[in-house]
């Protein structure tokens, strides 16, 4: 048992098309391990016994040339799935039960993964520590009373716990790289138009992006050939060749022109994530890349940018949530009361916090100040990472400005909440992709992520990168299981 | 432009003209909704025609329907307008029960289509009224107050059908152009087919805009806007309300304040809805979840290409080559229906009468049996060989009446009513001549009086003829016989 859970993504599947593991002892094997595993409040909503059941079907007749055949899965509760409640953290979806599958998920399904259920999250993605979910706070595996990050905490978390052999998460402004970071695992944010939206419970529409959390650089690049499809129902979703992500990895990274930021080196950031960045560096010069230094100017002004584009389109996005049609209802005596007792309920602060900052930013007279001003700063950190990749092939930071921090420490400061996503917000910004991978730990044991970003649609060449770092760096979480009951 | 005759509104000395723009809502002759594959048909039950995106279940993203582009285009395009290459999607976000998403994804400041001008028919002459622009926008659902007493219930049918927001200049200047107006906005659309203009039915409601000034003013009046009107006669009777309300305001030195109004339509009066200062901040932003619509010139050429034959032109042509008035032209095109049926009854037969016959007695049929012309109990076919009977002779213009009546309720071809009742005209002069000499025998009397002077009494005779052939006779013969006999 405990093997089967210490295996890869690619391990597993090796053996069950070399038929040495089932779908059935897999599948058993997370499912016992989540049981013991509640102190992590991973899980918002588990489908066990409807795994159990698809993994005996897929036992007894199965497809094993499927890309995850008879593999379970956990994933984040901000995907739509048929018939299984999903409710993006929220109270005001809490007993939402969609009738159809999010494309995302169906990909997964298609090519013979088994669902075991629903990841906790922030509320609505809203969030770096998975502390503002209406199913409460994920603990992580990585130190007691340690937030995961988020939004993808339960993802990070189960994924790092090995209730889930692999899971995916969505990253709008880095809630999937922060918590692999934050985890010590692989977390991949494709090129925003790479992976479909449709039946994503919507956050910010022009940022928001699904993506693979794994164990390894090899498992996100399986993930990332299954999930990355043009979809017709996303009139974001770009129809660009793809690459045979998986069967083309390659650790050959002679010659590759690897920028490095001036603006990322930030006032009060930790000595041991510079000297993780400087590791990086040196391990990539070693590994035969060219080092560059460059400059993406306007770096500092994105953080603030993103704070006014993605609350905009988040109050626009969520004003679906009013009692009228789905999810929950507060009565009240008339249809306004009824619209605010719903949402005064329904929603948690930090959602209410991002509708009212996004109404303002987008109300007449503060539109031009705030919301236009912010897409052209948009705009401008583009260009930043367009001229910069006129001599580079892709860019090196670290993925947080620190590690993970202790549950409730910054719950009561949103700013410096925010500052957590420093580094990653600016590849949400401009659509490019970006991975996480884990490259050492702080002093108190927690991990640390270095980030990769690419040019758009080049995930190939950060998959390569990154998977060569990732043989030198043979990071390895030891955790001790000490959330086992 | 010439002048119209002019709509003032007269309070002791001073005269006010009245400054009216239109912002017509029509809805697009589509089978499929704007943003998503549910049908639009009229009057289906409840909530029947509603898709997972329509009613806005997390995670639906809408996706453009080519087809709605392509009509809004083609309607820009009879508008003579300026097609906007590039133009985006908006959400202009506001709470309503019927509105599941919480907004309504409409187009703000970057319209599909842009300028244009419709030209109206004045009494006095052609007057050209400006298009602002025209854009296309998310229809709503229905708020049903009055089915259950305690609840509001919600029709979502309607919610994401395209409407074409097409943006009149404020160039109206009375009730009567306005009804010109829409009367050819609809004809065009009809012609295009991108909208079917059927009122009762709600694809064409309009938002009126009203301000007056003092003649001779250069100056715009305050302006209130009367919200969703739906039928000609009301806009006409809302204008007139508002027109002399403001009149009275102003005569009584006070001010109009800018605000939105209802038209109550039992009352026959204008209220008020809400105040500039309560008006919506709709928080109008592009919509992340559609790109910029990019249109390529291959694509608008195209649809240039599947541009009919408009009224105005249509108009042209007729007068032109069918030396019609511009008036009997005028209403021959209005309807593209009727246009093609005059035109299949010309194929083979005289202009002059087919003109008059369908302009005269089947306009009266139809307007007394509340009919379209496609509904015409009368095919053109048939009509078409009744006008080539009565200009071959085979029966008078006012046997042609009765064939007509017997038409209109049989559906009959003219020949065979003829046929059967014995309505052929007789046009022997032998048979005739017989006639004519048993009405001279029998009246001896008026022939001495006739022959005395009296020409007045020509027309007797002609009448007894008449009435001895059952109005059968050729009228001409009958004619020539008598003048023959009797001079």
């Amino acid at each position: 048992m405990s093997d089967i859970i210490n295996l890869t993504l690619s391990a597993l599947i090796d053996k069950i098309k070399k038929k040495e593991l089932s779908s059935q002892e897999i599948t058993n094997a997370f499912i016992a391990r989540a049981e013991k595993s509640k102190d992590l409040n991973t899980y918002i909503t588990t489908d066990f016994e409807n795994a159990i059941e698809k993994a005996k079907k897929f036992d007894e007749k199965g497809n094993f040339d499927y890309k995850l055949p008879g593999v379970p899965l956990a994933i984040k509760d901000l995907f739509c799935t048929n018939n299984l409640k999903t409710t993006a953290g929220s109270k005001i979806l809490s007993n939402f039960i969609p009738s159809y599958e999010s494309t995302v998920t169906q990909h997964l399904w298609d090519e013979g993964a088994i669902l075991l259920g629903k990841l906790n999250c922030d509320e609505f993605a809203m969030g770096s520590s998975n502390e503002t979910s209406f199913f409460g706070n994920v603990e992580s595996p990585v130190g007691k009373k340690v937030v995961p990050g988020g939004s993808s905490g339960g993802s990070a978390s189960a994924l790092a716990a090995k209730l889930t052999p692999a899971t995916i998460g969505t990253d709008t402004g880095g809630s999937i790289r922060q918590p692999a970071s934050f985890t010590g695992t692989v977390g991949l944010k494709p090129t925003y138009g790479s992976c479909s939206r449709y039946g994503i419970v919507a956050f910010a529409s022009s940022l928001d992006q699904a993506g693979p959390m794994t164990q390894d650089v090899s498992d996100a690049a399986l993930m990332l050939d299954v999930i990355s499809k043009y979809d017709i129902k996303d009139s974001t979703s770009v129809n660009f060749k793809r690459g045979d992500y998986f069967k083309s990895l390659s650790s050959n990274i002679k010659g590759k022109k690897i920028g490095i930021p001036n603006e990322y080196r930030v006032d009060g950031m930790p000595k041991e994530i510079e000297s993780l960045w400087q590791d990086g560096i040196t391990l990539l010069k070693n590994l035969g890349a060219k080092i560059i230094d460059i400059s993406l100017p306007h770096t500092n002004y994105a953080l603030p940018a993103y704070y006014i584009v993605a609350p905009a389109e988040a109050s626009s996005n969520l004003a679906r949530y009013d009692g009228v049609k789905y999810g929950y209802r507060s009565e009240g005596e008339n249809l306004i009361s009824m619209y605010e007792n719903t949402r005064s309920e329904g929603f948690g602060d930090e959602v209410k916090r991002r509708i009212m900052i996004g109404t303002y930013v987008l109300s007449s007279g503060y539109y031009d100040a705030y919301y236009l001003k912010a897409q052209k700063i948009r705009r401008l950190i583009k260009n930043d990472f367009d001229e910069a990749y006129k001599s580079v092939d892709a860019i090196l930071t670290p993925s947080t400005p620190s590690s993970a921090f202790k549950i409730g420490d910054k719950t009561d400061d949103p700013v410096s909440m925010y500052l957590n996503d420093i580094f990653t917000v600016p590849v949400n910004l401009s659509g490019l992709p970006a991975i996480s991978i884990p490259a050492g730990k702080d002093k108190n044991n927690y991990p640390l992520g270095l980030q990769l970003i690419g040019k758009a649609f080049e995930e190939q060449n950060l998959l390569n990168i990154s998977y060569s770092m990732e043989k030198e760096l043979s990071f390895k979480n030891n955790l001790q299981d000490w959330w086992i009951k | 432009m010439s002048k119209n005759k002019e709509y003032l509104i007269k309070r002791g000395k001073s005269e006010y003209e009245v400054i009216i723009g239109l912002e017509v809502h029509a809805q697009v002759l589509s089978k499929s909704k704007l943003f998503s594959d549910s049908p639009t048909n009229f009057g289906a039950e409840p909530n029947t025609q509603v898709s997972l995106v329509d009613a806005a279940f997390p995670g639906m993203l809408p996706v453009i329907n080519e087809f709605c582009i392509k009509q809004a285009v083609k309607t820009g395009i009879g508008l003579n307008a300026a097609i906007n290459k590039k133009s985006i999607f908006d959400r202009k976000n506001y709470f309503y029960a019927d509105l599941p998403q919480g907004y309504q994804i409409s187009q703000y400041k970057d319209p599909i289509v842009g300028e244009g001008s419709i030209l109206l028919d004045l009494p006095e002459g052609e007057k050209k009224v400006g298009i602002e622009r025209l854009h296309l926008e998310q229809d709503a659902g229905k708020s049903i107050h009055d089915i259950d007493p305690q609840n509001t219930l919600v029709d979502l049918n309607r919610s994401g059908v395209a409407l074409m927001e097409i943006v009149s200049k404020p160039d109206l200047r009375s009730p009567e152009e306005v009804n010109l107006y829409i009367k050819k906005l609809r004809s065009i659309m009809r012609y295009l087919g991108t909208c079917d203009g059927n009122m009762q039915e709600g694809s064409l409601r309009a938002d009126v805009n009203v301000s007056i000034r003092k003649t001779g003013d250069k100056k715009l009046g305050t302006r209130c806007e009367i919200k969703n009107v739906n039928s000609i006669k009301f806009m006409q009777m809302a204008i007139e309300y508002e027109a002399n309300r403001q009149a009275d305001i102003l005569e009584e030195g006070g001010s109009i304040d800018q605000e939105t109004r209802l038209f109550d339509t039992k009352k026959n009066e204008t209220r008020s809805m809400r105040s500039k200062e309560d008006a919506h901040d709709y928080r109008y932003f592009p919509d992340p979840d559609l790109l910029p619509l990019e249109l390529t010139d291959d694509f608008i050429s195209k649809i240039k290409k599947e541009i009919p034959e408009l009224p105005d032109e249509k108009k042209k042509r007729f007068v032109d080559k069918f030396k019609l008035t511009p008036y009997e032209a005028n209403i021959l095109v209005s309807d593209i229906e009727t246009s093609k049926y005059f035109e299949d009854v010309i194929k083979n037969s005289d202009i002059k009468l087919a003109t008059n016959w369908i302009t005269g007695e089947l306009f009266a049929l139809l307007n007394d049996r509340n009919l379209e012309i496609s509904q015409s109990p009368i095919s053109s076919k048939n009509l078409s060989s009744l006008i080539n009977l009565i200009k071959n002779g085979t029966i008078s213009g006012k046997i042609a009446k009765t064939v007509f009546e017997i038409m209109a309720n049989e559906s009959k071809d003219p020949k065979s009513i003829i046929d059967e009742k014995g309505l052929k005209q007789q046009s022997d002069p032998k048979e005739i001549e017989k006639i004519v000499d048993d009405v001279i025998k029998e009246n001896p009397k008026n022939v001495e009086l006739f022959k005395s002077g009296k020409d007045k009494l020509f027309g007797f005779f002609v009448g007894q003829v008449m009435k001895k052939t059952d109005g059968k006779a050729n009228p001409k013969l009958v004619n020539d016989i008598l003048k023959k006999k009797l001079n």
